[in-house]
């Protein structure tokens, strides 16, 4: 930064490589590395306080630095305390066909039972994750946010929507009740295969 | 207490002035003389201490805490300004024309204003209400039928904020009108922008707080949108390549979890009521300090009517 300073860094750097390069080939010791960093060598104190200096400034903002990602890891919790993601919900046999909504203030779910068999539809909009309303009477499910519209199996049709709902995981107990698994999701997004097929998405009674 | 003080003070400073004067003389009188002499100062000086009381606001007590009449010089009614604490970031003296409310529309100090009611509503408010699930919602409810003036101060709270948003923007639209975010203001300008969006932040987190319908499914809507971040959230772009999932993307860190649940409402409290206003102020020292290293209020240049010429001011 000051002349003088830059004038000196120039003049070693030029000296290296005639005279002390042969030198410390000769004694590549460690010990006498070790004595050259803290013999203090270096004539010019200006450069040994900006060094001194630079290394409590980093010392300093490694410190702080350290401390943001203390921070920031701080905003992510191991545990939670959040609904279980599995249980049951009764036997096949309770489930008659179309919509039953009686989960949905539990659990946030749907069951539907078709001519294929029954399903667990996440009670999710698939647009930005309100909970669409059952509507019996138009037979549809309708997103109170911004309108989207879905079938009775949860497949979207109208408003902002970009895909079908996504079902759960469901899988007969051996007692022969309905396990749901939220935390394993079916999903169709536009212009993909779809998963509601995939074994595990329905149950074929 | 100013009464006690200036006494103390001016007795100090006198005492000290005499017993020189005294020591002084002590060395060709006589003892008895410079008892006599020392009585006759103290004498003095506790008359005069006492007509000084009489004229309260002349000691130096007085002057330094309360507000005095300065002279008619522009000097002393610069001084008038600089002096005081509350008016020091203001200039000194300011263009008329600068501060014209059909230039500025006065939306930069009203937004002052209007933060200020928010931080003293909001506080009284968190006297009621705890920032969790269930009880929230009841305190609402308490607040609003119960608690007296209950009703009156949430509603100043929340229509003040809507206020706050609003008049933050007619700033933004006036400066930008104005030109005045042209050089030197450019820095003021984007600390401005920062201001900007520290309210809409402020507005967006106190949206939660009452734990209603209405801020729950706002909040979902909002935080879910935090799912689509670059790199960040785990239905944005990169997202998923870089190792992004519910239970740790960006959402998961404003929600405290991966749903709104009560960690999220719990940190919607803490960033509405500490953290953003303690970094919004901050930021509002910046900005009203820059207004005036800028060189005040923008406008065009000083007009000096004919009227004014004729009769100079009172010097």
């Amino acid at each position: 930064m000051r002349p003088g300073h830059k004038g000196h860094e120039m003049a070693t750097l030029e000296t290296p490589p005639s005279a002390p390069a042969p030198e410390s080939k000769a004694k590549p010791g460690i010990v006498d590395a070790i004595k050259k960093i803290f013999a203090g060598e270096d004539p010019n104190p200006e450069r040994v306080i900006a060094r001194r200096r630079r290394f409590v400034m980093a010392g300093v903002l490694g410190f702080l630095g350290v401390n943001f990602l203390m921070f920031l890891r701080f905003f992510f919790p191991r545990a939670l305390y959040e609904p279980k993601t599995k249980f049951l919900i009764g036997y096949p046999s309770d489930f008659g066909f179309g919509v039953d909504t009686k989960f949905q203030n539990a659990h946030r779910i749907w069951v539907v039972r078709n001519t294929e068999g029954i399903f667990v539809i996440s009670a999710i909009c698939t647009h930005l994750g309100c909970t669409p309303d059952w509507k019996p009477s138009e037979n549809k499910f309708k997103c109170p946010c911004h309108g989207s519209g879905y079938d009775p199996e949860g497949v979207n049709f109208e408003g902002p929507a970009p895909r079908p709902m996504d079902r759960a995981h469901v899988e007969v107990t051996p007692e022969g009740q309905i396990e749901v698994d939220l935390s394993h999701v079916y999903r169709w997004p536009k212009g993909e295969r779809s998963e509601f097929n995939d074994p595990g998405a329905i149950i074929h009674v | 207490m100013a009464e006690g003080n200036g006494k103390n003070g001016s007795s100090g400073n006198g005492a000290t002035g005499n017993g020189a004067d005294a020591g002084g003389n002590g060395a060709k009188k006589s003892p008895v003389a410079t008892i006599v002499e020392g009585a006759k100062a103290v004498q003095v000086q506790a008359t005069e201490e006492i007509k000084a009381l009489k004229q309260l606001d002349k000691t130096d007590v007085w002057k330094s805490v309360l507000r005095v009449k300065h002279d008619e010089t522009p000097r002393s009614r610069a001084l008038g300004v600089l002096s005081n604490v509350f008016l020091h970031l203001h200039p000194a003296k300011i263009n008329r024309d600068a501060v014209a409310y059909n230039y500025t529309w006065g939306m930069g100090g009203m937004t002052f204003y209007v933060y200020i009611t928010l931080v003293f509503t909001g506080t009284l408010l968190m006297f009621y209400y705890h920032p969790s699930k269930v009880v929230a919602f009841r305190d609402i409810l308490y607040l609003e039928h119960d608690v007296p003036f209950g009703k009156l101060l949430r509603n100043m709270h929340r229509w003040g904020a809507h206020l706050m948003v609003i008049m933050v923007e007619l700033h933004m639209f006036r400066v930008f009108l104005t030109g005045s975010y042209k050089k030197p203001r450019e820095f003021n300008w984007v600390v401005g922008v920062l201001l900007l969006v520290l309210t809409l932040l402020l507005s967006f987190t106190g949206y939660l707080l009452p734990d209603d319908q209405l801020g729950f499914w706002a909040v979902t809507v909002g935080t879910n949108m935090a799912r689509a971040t670059p790199l960040l959230g785990h239905d944005g772009p990169f997202g998923h390549q870089l190792g992004m999932t519910p239970f740790n993307d960006v959402r998961f860190g404003l929600l405290g979890g991966s749903i709104v649940d009560s960690n999220a409402l719990l940190r919607a409290y803490i960033w509405h009521c500490v953290a953003i206003p303690i970094i919004a102020s901050a930021f509002m020292v910046v900005h009203f300090w820059r207004v005036r290293k800028d060189g005040g209020i923008s406008g065009p240049a000083p007009v000096q009517l004919e009227t004014e010429m004729k009769e100079p001011r009172k010097i």
